[in-house]
């Protein structure tokens, strides 16, 4: 696919957007209301409006071939750029859809190993290391230190089980004991 | 003069050991949280503040100020280093910072960024003790007319973010805010948007999440397709000559550095603006008054030194409403607030007379936190420049991992994970047509204000826009702002002519 057709193909896509955001927006009052001022759909359907004319505007230049973007006959993806977007957004993609299953703790690894085994041809050992180490810094860092807790899928009983009682106990209690 | 030996007696409060300890733990741990994508320093506040309430109010209010510029200036580490901002006050620092790190100039862009941030905070302690009373009272003067103008002025400088593609900048901003209207509507509460009825939409869209999904994963899928996944991120150095030769090279950005403290500081002040619209300004007045305004978003340092004065100066100056009159000017103010009624103060006028041993105790622990911000700062920066130099394949999962927690933390929703990746996904083969993305971002963390804004200025007006014009504050902005909307326009058609 060439530049000068993604360009079309965004600005389309982009036009039909906007009124699909026009429409929804409009499920609000658009205009103005006596005593409450413009209705609560007028802010997101007017903004909507002006992407739309956006759109109509980058097509006119394209069919003027006014922007560099129109003009380029250069392919839209070189080389194996449309390989390198597959791995990096697939990988990710199938990561986060792990998250709801094996939970982040799980999808980590997940993550790692493939990156940086098959992608990377790092050495087993180091990919192992921050396979397994990620992990136990953001729980420590996350979980333990600021409290936020991340999703664990069916993971979550393991945590209940093993994780949680030795991540809060209080190990320098003894410290400030009297006795 | 008084004003003057209140200030010594707080630096007195703020340098006994207790509170410099307070000032060193906090400012420290505010680094790290601050670098973290996702976190901010109203996080850092946030969660510590339940810690903290134990002990005296002046200790635990230094060590969350402490906090607040460590994460200030944290902030910027992850938007030159990693091209994610830590927060939305570091979200104009990625303009330029980031490409200065793919250029191998990562420590300049860091010396930049802490040193603008010293003198945007020593500058705005100054203007703070000089000007605290008067400045409060043309703060309190602002009504909704006149913060939607302020609102129109940062869109003004926006379009002037943008490439040379006035239709695709205009779409920008405008999806910005459209996204930024997303969830329940402020008015009638009604929801708004929620395509599907999916209930994720119901909480709006976090700024963070386009943020992310536009700088974090978007910038790894534009790295993967210029490097081919193999090289390094940059071929980054740093040694002590480097830094003293950046510091040099930094006295050129030193009228930018006072521009951009100035126009934060008093950003900063007014009620609900804060640091966020501060930077965002800073930083689009300092490329419309360059000389070589075209740099900006190549790696010019001027881009990394306004905003950074900006955010710093203007989280002194929005202690001033928090302090004087009891309204905070931005997120983390509001929970400092939360803390000092906590710890039994009462915010407002008359605590500069009852609490002065705590007030200008804060304002000199602030200038102590500063001061070693820097130091701590500057300190780590071969730490952060080894970043650079990780393969990319090991870098790559780590930063999308970071991507994924700090996009999930906010909300705790897998719904905004999904959006993030959405965002970061589009926002990547957009860019790849140039449609600049910053605008979106910017319009997206203003977005809210303006709506509430105008909608109240409309409302005071019956409808009438003459409201913008009436009131001399709010039209001498308004005027400037149109003024700057129209000049790249008037450039276009002029350009067009020509051609």
């Amino acid at each position: 696919m060439s530049t000068r057709t993604a360009e079309l193909l965004m600005a389309v896509i982009m036009a039909l957007a906007s009124i699909a955001l026009m429409y929804k927006s409009s499920e609000l009052p658009i205009g103005w209301i006596a005593e409450e001022g413009p209705g609560g759909g007028a802010f997101p359907f007017w903004l909507s409006a002006v992407m739309l004319v956006c759109c109509l505007w980058t097509l006119f230049n394209w069919f003027k071939r006014a922007t560099p973007q129109s003009r380029s006959d250069e392919p839209y993806f070189p080389g194996d750029a449309f390989v390198q977007f597959l791995i990096g957004a697939g990988s990710l993609g199938v990561m986060i859809g792990l998250i709801h299953f094996i939970g982040v703790y799980g999808a980590i690894p997940f993550l790692i190993i493939f990156y940086m085994r098959f992608v990377g041809d790092h050495s087993w050992g180091l990919t192992l290391l921050l396979a397994f180490g990620m992990p136990i810094i953001i729980l420590l860092f996350f979980e333990k230190m600021l409290t936020i807790t991340l999703p664990k899928g069916m993971t979550e009983q393991l945590f209940v089980d093993y994780v949680y009682d030795w991540m809060y106990t209080d190990w320098f209690a003894w410290l400030g004991s009297d006795d | 003069m008084e004003t003057l030996g209140h200030l010594m007696d707080g630096f007195g409060v703020a340098l006994s050991w207790f509170n410099f300890l307070m000032v060193i733990v906090g400012v420290t741990l505010g680094l790290f949280i601050g670098a973290m994508p996702g976190l901010g320093s109203v996080n850092g506040v946030a969660i510590l503040l339940p810690m903290i309430v134990q002990v005296p109010a002046t200790s635990g209010i230094i060590f969350l100020g402490a906090i607040y510029y460590g994460a200030m200036y944290g902030g910027a580490i992850s938007s030159i280093m990693l091209g994610i901002p830590g927060a939305s006050t570091a979200v104009a620092t990625t303009f330029d910072g980031r490409p200065m790190a793919r250029k191998g100039l990562a420590d300049q862009a860091l010396v930049a960024a802490a040193s603008a941030s010293f003198v945007g905070g020593t500058i705005s302690v100054v203007l703070f003790t000089m000007f605290a009373p008067p400045l409060a009272a043309v703060a309190l003067k602002f009504g909704p007319p006149e913060e939607f103008a302020l609102m129109l002025l940062a869109f003004a400088t926006f379009i002037g973010l943008g490439g040379d593609d006035i239709p695709k900048t205009f779409f920008s901003i405008a999806i910005g805010l459209v996204l930024s209207a997303v969830g329940l509507d402020i008015v009638s509460g009604e929801p708004r948007l929620t395509f599907f009825d999916i209930s994720g939409f119901l909480h709006g869209v976090n700024f963070l999440v386009l943020a992310i999904g536009i700088y974090g994963i978007g910038e790894i899928l534009w790295t993967l397709e210029t490097s081919g996944g193999k090289v390094e991120m940059s071929q980054a150095t740093v040694s002590v000559k480097r830094i003293l030769a950046s510091l040099k090279k930094l006295i050129g950005s030193i009228w930018t550095m006072l521009m951009g403290s100035f126009l934060g500081f008093f950003v900063g002040i007014l009620p609900a603006a804060g640091a966020t619209p501060g930077s965002l300004m800073a930083y689009g007045l300092a490329k419309s008054l360059d000389k070589n305004p075209e740099t900006f978003g190549e790696g010019n340092i001027k881009g990394v030194a306004a905003p950074e004065a900006a955010n710093n100066a203007a989280s002194t100056g929005s202690m001033l409403p928090m302090l004087t009159l009891g309204i905070p000017g931005s997120p983390t103010t509001a929970i400092l607030l939360g803390g000092m009624v906590i710890w039994g103060l009462e915010p407002g006028p008359r605590l500069f007379e009852t609490e002065p041993q705590f007030v200008w105790g804060l304002i000199a622990s602030l200038y102590i936190a500063n001061f070693f911000s820097l130091v701590v700062n500057i300190a780590f920066i071969p730490a952060f420049i080894s970043v650079l130099k990780t393969p990319f394949t090991i870098l790559a999962p780590i930063i999308f991992i970071l991507c994924v927690v700090g996009g999930y933390a906010p909300t705790q929703d897998m719904h905004d994970v999904w959006l993030m990746f959405l965002f970061g996904v589009v926002g990547y083969l957009m860019r790849k047509l140039d449609y600049p993305m910053a605008p979106a971002v910017l319009a997206i963390v203003l977005g809210p204000l303006a709506e509430t804004s105008m909608r109240q200025s409309l409302l005071m007006s019956s409808g009438s826009p003459a409201i913008f014009f009436n009131r001399p504050i709010a039209a001498a902005i308004t005027v400037i702002a149109i003024i700057l909307l129209a000049l790249p326009l008037i450039k276009f058609f002029k350009n067009k002519r020509t051609s």
